[in-house]
């Protein structure tokens, strides 16, 4: 069975080419290429994790090339942990094929969208099959290109055109940290492979310092891939794209690349306490960060997304706090809410055509299937009891405690309070009170897209018992047979942590509840408390702006230095050196005037110097 | 009569030969500028005459040359003429700065 997990990311691409091919087409039917072909993904894979589930693992590995006396190798490897990416991947990704045959209905690059898709899940299925960095890392920049070329869907528009270019950019800077930590740990190891990287950190054979520095270059890219703290302006922007493409990428697989590096590098990360300080620090401090932005953005996407930046967050925090199956877990059940909540996002903007929440509400009779999946994902989100988000993130905060890591602990619960708020103000805003826009022609969407969400809707309520202090520890046994250590066993912190989990999320749901719905609380009423703060995260803490005042008006005064230079030194050497010829032709043409008598004169000035130097120095033969 | 010595001709040749080439190189009119090519001819035929009196062995080589440059000379001046007029009835003109069909 497992032979043949190669074949996975290969019927995505299939799709990318067929799609590709009738790219011209006016049939909307040709969504179901790439319906099938992730379809045929998705059972593979999810055989394929069955099959590692009895405990079997692969790896495949070929030679590409020598360097010197190294062989480059590229194949494929399962094991525990790329396995569950796998379902995860290929079933989001099939699941947002569906939904966006319903979604991207009447498009005029219908089969175009579809293409992109293909060529982003072939990317990304192939990043998780990964057994070494480098094919990694090619992979890494495909799957950063089917973002690009995602975002920048609706290219005739200026804000899309720029959101892609700005997540392309801003990755890109987290990549070439990832490059040059791959690059180090190639001059140290001598290999690429995740087998022979461990090993030698095993062996001790890399001193401690390079160990840092090489899991701190590949903390980097994750930083840059998930969104972290300095790099995370792009994600907010990405959502420029159509809101599948939100759901697949910007929520559920690509911004999990990032947290899934640093899974499979763990041992990398458990070998250095300072990587793993820096992990949980920036971690945390995005997921209460991004948390407090989204607490007053208008836009329903972009709540989304920081809040997608702030479960990120959450997820670094887990795994920098050696919660490594609290990290994956929180990626898995993530995964399923915040893919369910992205598309239950686009049912409501396909409905009502706006993205501003302040132009919705009382979309609740009209669109009722789509705010009860909104409700269960925006429920499993804020850590609701017996909901999927309620174990992830119970695991997650009992790991950081366990880990004697109590300022970023509390950090995490004022987030989780926080996430509580700002979902279930978005879910009052939308769903009750008063309709507040045009809602003339409100209606709910087609089964083609409501049947994703509901199947994520079921998933976002029972993934969370994947890993129970009750039923069993399923996913961190299943994670322990991978290639990673698991930290010290039990991460079961003290008792009181899920009832202060769960008392942070019902004071934010009901805090939510008192200004939105009750309206007993005015709307103003914090940001008249706080009118300094709440105006800096009204403008997200002017990273933007800083962003552009420092790096973006810096580069540009260099450039504006550089056209001087260019200008008036390098243009003026060649001016002087054009100006030099031209006066010698110049000087050289008056000479050839046509005047026999000129000619005569140079004629005897040549004949007077020639009689000079003989006389001078006495000729040639004395 | 030998009182003259050879450096008051070779003086003399020089400054006449001076004259005829500062007239052939500023002149504009093409007549002067023949005339001066003239004077250098004889400035010329001075320094051989007073070489061949003066010289280590004196003969008559050096006369019978200049003899034979002033019977060119002829020849030249009559032909530089017949050009002379050959062009100025093509051009209407005499003038040397205008005679730069070399350059066109």
């Amino acid at each position: 069975m497992l032979q043949i997990s190669w074949l996975i990311p290969l019927f995505p691409l299939l799709s990318f080419i067929l799609l590709l091919i009738f790219r011209k087409s006016r049939s909307e039917g040709t969504a179901w290429i790439g319906v099938l072909l992730t379809g045929i993904s998705l059972v593979l894979s999810v055989g394929i994790w069955l099959a590692v589930w009895q405990g079997d693992e692969i790896k495949t590995e070929g030679t590409w090339f020598h360097i010197g006396e190294r062989a480059i190798t590229m194949g494929f490897e399962v094991n525990p942990l790329n396995a569950l990416m796998l379902v995860i991947v290929s079933l989001v990704s099939f699941l947002v094929h569906l939904y966006s045959k319903g979604y991207m209905h009447g498009d005029e690059r219908f089969p175009v969208f579809f293409a992109y898709l293909g060529l982003f899940s072939f990317a990304m299925l192939g990043l998780v099959l990964s057994p070494n960095l480098l094919q990694l890392y090619m992979f890494w920049e495909l799957v950063g290109l089917g973002s690009f070329l995602l975002i920048g869907f609706y290219y005739y528009k200026p804000e899309a055109k720029k959101a892609a270019k700005k997540a392309f950019i801003m990755t890109r800077i987290g990549d070439v940290g990832l490059f040059i930590g791959m690059v180090l740990l190639f001059w140290q190891v001598g290999s690429f492979e995740y087998d022979d990287i461990f090993a030698s950190v095993q062996n001790g054979e890399i001193s401690s310092g390079m160990l840092t520095l090489t899991a701190l270059c590949i903390f980097v890219g994750a930083i840059g891939k998930s969104g972290q703290l300095p790099l995370h302006t792009w994600l907010p922007d990405a959502m420029e794209g159509p809101t599948p493409v939100s759901a697949l990428i910007h929520a559920a697989t690509m911004v999990a690349a990032g947290v899934y590096l640093v899974a499979a590098m763990y041992p990398l990360f458990q070998a250095s306490e300072t990587a793993l300080t820096v992990v949980a620090v920036v971690g945390g401090v995005t997921a209460i960060f991004a948390a407090s932005i989204g607490l007053m953005q208008k836009d329903i996407k972009r709540v989304l997304a920081y809040s997608t930046v702030s479960q990120l967050g959450y997820m670094m925090l887990a795994l920098g706090a050696s919660g490594y199956v609290a990290g994956i877990f929180h990626l898995t059940t993530h995964a399923f809410f915040k893919a369910l909540l992205f598309l239950a996002a686009g049912s409501v903007i396909h409905a009502v055509h706006t993205q501003n929440i302040e132009e919705m509400g009382g979309l609740w009779k009209k669109l009722r299937l789509t705010g009860l999946l909104f409700l269960i994902g925006a429920l499993a989100i804020s850590g609701f009891p017996l909901l999927s988000g309620f174990f992830s993130k119970d695991e997650i905060l009992a790991s950081t405690y366990a880990d004697g890591r109590y300022g970023l602990f509390w950090l995490a619960v004022v987030a989780a309070f926080m996430t509580a708020f700002y979902m279930f103000r978005l879910f009052f805003l939308v769903f009750t009170g008063k309709p507040r826009g045009n809602q003339s022609k409100v209606h709910e969407s087609p089964s083609v897209m409501t049947l994703p969400m509901i199947v994520l809707g079921v998933l976002a309520v029972v993934a969370g018992y994947l890993n129970t202090t009750w039923f069993g520890t399923f996913l961190s046994d299943y994670l322990a047979k991978g290639p990673v250590e698991l930290p010290h066993g039990d991460h079961h912190g003290p008792g009181w942590i899920p009832i202060v989990a769960t008392a942070a999320s019902l004071l934010g749901i009901g805090l939510a509840y008192l200004i939105y719905q009750k309206e007993t609380l005015s709307r103003s009423w914090l940001s008249r408390m706080f009118p300094g703060l709440s105006h800096i995260i009204y403008n997200k803490w002017y990273v933007d702006e800083g962003y552009d005042a420092t790096f973006v008006k810096g580069t540009k005064g260099l450039s504006k230095l550089g056209v001087l230079f260019d200008r008036y030194v390098v243009d003026g050497l060649v001016a002087s050196v054009t100006a030099g010829v031209q006066g010698l032709a110049k000087a050289g043409s008056r000479l050839q005037n046509g005047q026999v008598q000129s000619y005569g004169t140079a004629a005897i000035f040549g004949l007077v110097i020639l009689l000079l130097i003989v006389a001078l120095t006495g000729g040639y033969f004395s | 009569m030998s009182s003259v010595p050879l450096a008051a001709y070779l003086l003399l040749a020089l400054i006449l030969f001076c004259i005829g080439l500062f007239g052939a190189l500023t002149k504009r009119n093409a007549v002067i500028v023949l005339i001066s090519i003239e004077l250098m001819l004889n400035a010329v035929n001075i320094n051989l005459v007073a070489f061949a009196k003066y010289s280590i062995n004196p003969g008559l080589t050096g006369q019978i040359f200049s003899l034979f440059t002033i019977t060119v000379a002829a020849a030249e001046a009559a032909v530089g003429l017949a050009i002379l007029i050959a062009l100025y009835r093509n051009r209407q003109t005499v003038n040397v700065d205008e005679m730069d069909m070399m350059k066109r």
